[in-house]
């Protein structure tokens, strides 16, 4: 492993237990009696209609194809950023070529109306 | 010997995340699983001193693609698959069929003397410039062009996406 990734690694391992320490934990501690009525909907809760894995209607998906789009140019500035000290102004210039010819998709996609709530 | 550690974890967390995606019935539970496997993936490529591919793996494949897998399970209705039968009646002469495979691979790499290596190399110690530095030199001066058309693929996407979900109304 790289130097300066055990920190990383430890906040992690600190991170998945924590959960898992809290509910183990609970359950010893609490009393159990469990009862139909306890799973019902509190109060003026309304019953459930129908199942929630039902279908969502496909504009969501494009937010979601626009947002893996927009995470693979985010993942083209990191070595940019890493180097923009040696690449100067050359590189300022090329990242800026690559921005505008997105944000004219992005652009194009907002006037379309694709990113409207419904 | 921390390293040796490493591996092992990492590759426990690929291999039982791999084998509780093929397995769990619900096939949101299989999503998740396979987001465990992913991780397991990066932590690999980190201990290869591989960097980039660290961050590619975690902002790439479980950041986004996991979200498109998540959204299609969300899109198509799966109560059909979710009460069938998982595996079909064909079990045992896919048993076979895949140690038959698995038995000439195993011969074709002993053959081959890759198998006598030693397991678990270490990766060798990186010297110079860093994983992304190297990458952002090339990518950035060398490969200017590619670079930039990259750009151009990725608007294409945008206007096919768009194009196809959007009610032509």
């Amino acid at each position: 492993m790289p130097e300066g990734y055990l920190p990383i690694f430890v906040f992690m391992v600190v991170a998945l237990l924590f959960p898992v320490v809290a509910i183990v934990a609970a359950k010893l501690v609490r009393p159990s009696s469990p009862f139909a009525t306890k799973l019902e909907a509190y109060e003026c809760g309304i019953k459930a209609a129908s199942s929630s894995r039902g279908r969502y209607t496909v504009r969501f998906y494009i937010v979601a194809i626009l947002f893996v789009i927009f995470d693979v140019e985010t993942i083209f500035l990191y070595p940019w950023a890493v180097r923009y000290q040696s690449l100067g102004w050359f590189g300022v210039a090329e990242v800026t070529v690559f921005l505008v010819i997105l944000v004219v998709g992005y652009v194009w996609a907002y006037k379309k109306g694709a990113l409207q709530w419904v | 010997m921390l390293d040796t550690i490493f591996f092992y974890v990492f590759a426990l967390l690929t291999i039982g995340g791999a084998i509780a995606t093929i397995t769990r019935r619900s096939a949101m539970h299989s999503a998740l699983s396979l987001i465990v496997s992913l991780l397991g993936v990066a932590g690999l490529y980190l201990l290869q001193k591989a960097e980039f591919l660290f961050a590619v793996q975690i902002v790439l494949y479980i950041g986004g693609i996991m979200v498109l897998f998540l959204f299609v399970i969300m899109l198509v209705n799966l109560d059909q698959a979710a009460k069938e039968r998982q595996f079909n009646r064909q079990w045992l002469l896919g048993l076979v069929a895949s140690v038959l495979v698995g038995a000439q691979m195993v011969w074709m790499l002993n053959s081959a003397g890759v198998l006598s290596l030693p397991a678990a190399v270490p990766a060798p110690a990186a010297t110079g410039p860093g994983n992304i530095e190297a990458l952002a030199d090339l990518l950035f001066r060398e490969y200017l062009l590619p670079f930039e058309v990259a750009s151009l693929l990725l608007l294409v996407a945008i206007v096919g996406s768009v194009m196809m979900a959007k009610k032509t109304s």
